[in-house]
């Protein structure tokens, strides 16, 4: 089977021009799918992290306390008001090199987070930002009445919040949720910017030495289609599993 | 009883006690000095014309709203206390409310079965028997796994009055529950309440069903414009007001 498509790319080589290293070479193959690899742990890493920094933040938002209100305002405009790649400069270059670093056996300097932790640590911090954003619209949009009929029955502020608030908000801002989600599972490709190893940087490193540009290209492409794709798909099972009968129509 | 902290009060005493209860939103006066008891096992009509606190007032009873100035007492738990136990007030009283507030998101037995779980951490098979025979007792056996959407409002609000009882509660609070309620499905929600007064729950409900409350009531409070005007057992209050402004309102909607 590998053998067919191996010498259907060959074939297409000799016969076009269209070099698709990936799909006959062995050393590319691997290379494209470390990234494809690194690309996903930056994804379900920051995907998950965001969450809960906007579950976590939402909720700050809405406490009685002026100076945590503040500070999660303050860190809510800080991320969205500046650019993704310049944060993740900012993480790596700037607040990477004032942390102590231990030394290796070699004398090398080794950070306490390395480039791929920054990156995640920074692209949740970004995409947490908008998350906090969109689930205060879906806070906002549970009826108050209903927290009340919560508080009366004896929950508390956390408790209501996380059986009844956030499992409504939820459903609210989902769309919402949705279309941020894209967008950062496509915005860890700047974690290219400070060498991580992921999808775009492991096809650049292809198409420098394969002089393969377009092709690369191609299957760039097709590969954050296919992942965006995936992940929409999940999303939509997920809004369905959370639809409730009789409710909002 | 299951709520009833340890406390100095005594089943002879009111278990509820409202003393000069003041209440201001921002420079309006809602509430001007409101008092009144509430026995064990009594059933209490708060009556009066829209605005004049009488939601206010029995949100204050259980701590939803704070009061400004004055006192609530119910069974030995000071609700106007900085230090108040809420969830022991809580467990004390239950509420009902005039839009039902179920949760959306979980069906007819969850609604009943949530706070006892999450709020009183009680086993989750002993809970889900209680809320099965709640559930069948405000005449809802087979809606257990429907959701609050696909009930209609009177079976709606027989789910509320379900899960607020599941807390095992003294004292059940009822703000105008029948308020929202198309007609035909106000008597299926009254038949309920009727029924948990004649098993002896103390019940102070706010309401502009005044049939209801001539039949069931023991005593009756006539309030306007933030002051009880009036009251009585039904019998003298409904058939021999004293008060020109009780006499007018019963004149307009008996």
């Amino acid at each position: 089977m590998i053998d067919t498509i191996q010498a259907w790319f060959q074939r297409l080589y000799e016969t076009t021009g269209l070099n698709f290293t990936v799909f006959y070479d062995a050393y590319d193959w691997n290379r494209y799918v470390g990234g494809l690899r690194m690309t996903l742990l930056l994804g379900v890493t920051t995907i998950l992290a965001s969450l809960a920094i906007g579950a976590v933040g939402a909720l700050l938002q809405s406490s009685p306390s002026r100076l945590l209100r503040g500070l999660v305002n303050g860190f809510v405009v800080a991320f969205r008001n500046t650019p993704p790649l310049v944060q993740i400069f900012f993480f790596y270059f700037g607040i990477g090199t004032l942390l102590p670093a231990a030394r290796t056996a070699d004398g090398l300097r080794a950070p306490i987070l390395d480039n791929v932790q920054w990156a995640i640590v920074s692209l949740s911090l970004f995409a947490g930002a908008f998350n906090v954003e969109i689930f205060r619209s879906g806070i906002e949009a549970v009826p108050k009445t209903t927290v009340e009929a919560a508080e009366a029955l004896g929950y508390t502020r956390l408790k209501a919040y996380r059986h009844v608030v956030l499992p409504l908000a939820l459903r609210v801002c989902l769309p919402a949720l949705n279309n941020n989600l894209i967008n950062l599972l496509k915005t860890t490709t700047l974690a290219y910017a400070i060498a991580v190893p992921e999808t775009l940087y492991a096809v650049k490193q292809i198409w420098s030495e394969s002089q393969n540009v377009l092709e690369m290209m191609l299957v760039l492409l097709a590969t954050y289609a296919v992942l965006v794709g995936a992940l929409v798909w999940i999303m939509h099972r997920w809004e369905r599993a959370l639809r409730i009968p009789g409710y909002g129509r | 009883m299951a709520g009833i902290p340890p406390s100095t009060w005594t089943s002879d005493q009111p278990i509820v006690r409202v003393s000069d209860v003041h209440k201001s939103f921002g420079t309006f006066e809602v509430l001007k000095g409101i008092s009144f008891d509430v026995r064990k096992g009594e059933v209490v009509c708060i009556i009066g014309p829209s605005g004049s606190g009488k939601s206010t007032l029995i949100r204050c009873i259980n701590a939803l709203v704070p009061v400004t100035s004055g006192t609530i007492r119910v069974a030995g738990i000071e609700v106007a206390d900085p230090k108040l136990d809420k969830l022991a007030l809580r467990r004390t009283v239950g509420m009902v409310f005039q839009q039902y507030n179920l949760f959306p998101h979980k069906t007819a037995l969850a609604n009943v079965m949530m706070a006892p779980l999450h709020v009183l951490g009680q086993n989750r098979a002993e809970v889900e028997v209680r809320a099965r025979a709640l559930l069948a007792k405000v005449r809802l056996a087979g809606k257990e796994d429907a959701y609050p959407g696909e009930l209609s409002g009177g079976q709606q609000q027989r789910v509320a009055i379900a899960r607020s009882l599941a807390m095992r509660p003294d004292v059940m609070l009822f703000d105008e529950v029948t308020a929202a309620l198309d007609p035909e499905t106000v008597k299926e929600v009254l038949v309920t309440i009727r029924e948990l007064a004649e098993e002896g729950m103390t019940c102070l409900l706010v309401t502009h069903e005044m049939n209801f409350a001539r039949e069931v009531a023991d005593h009756v409070y006539f309030t306007d414009r933030g002051v009880i005007v009036e009251h009585g057992p039904p019998a003298t209050l409904f058939s021999a007001a004293q008060d020109e402004r009780t006499r007018r309102f019963l004149s307009q909607v008996l």
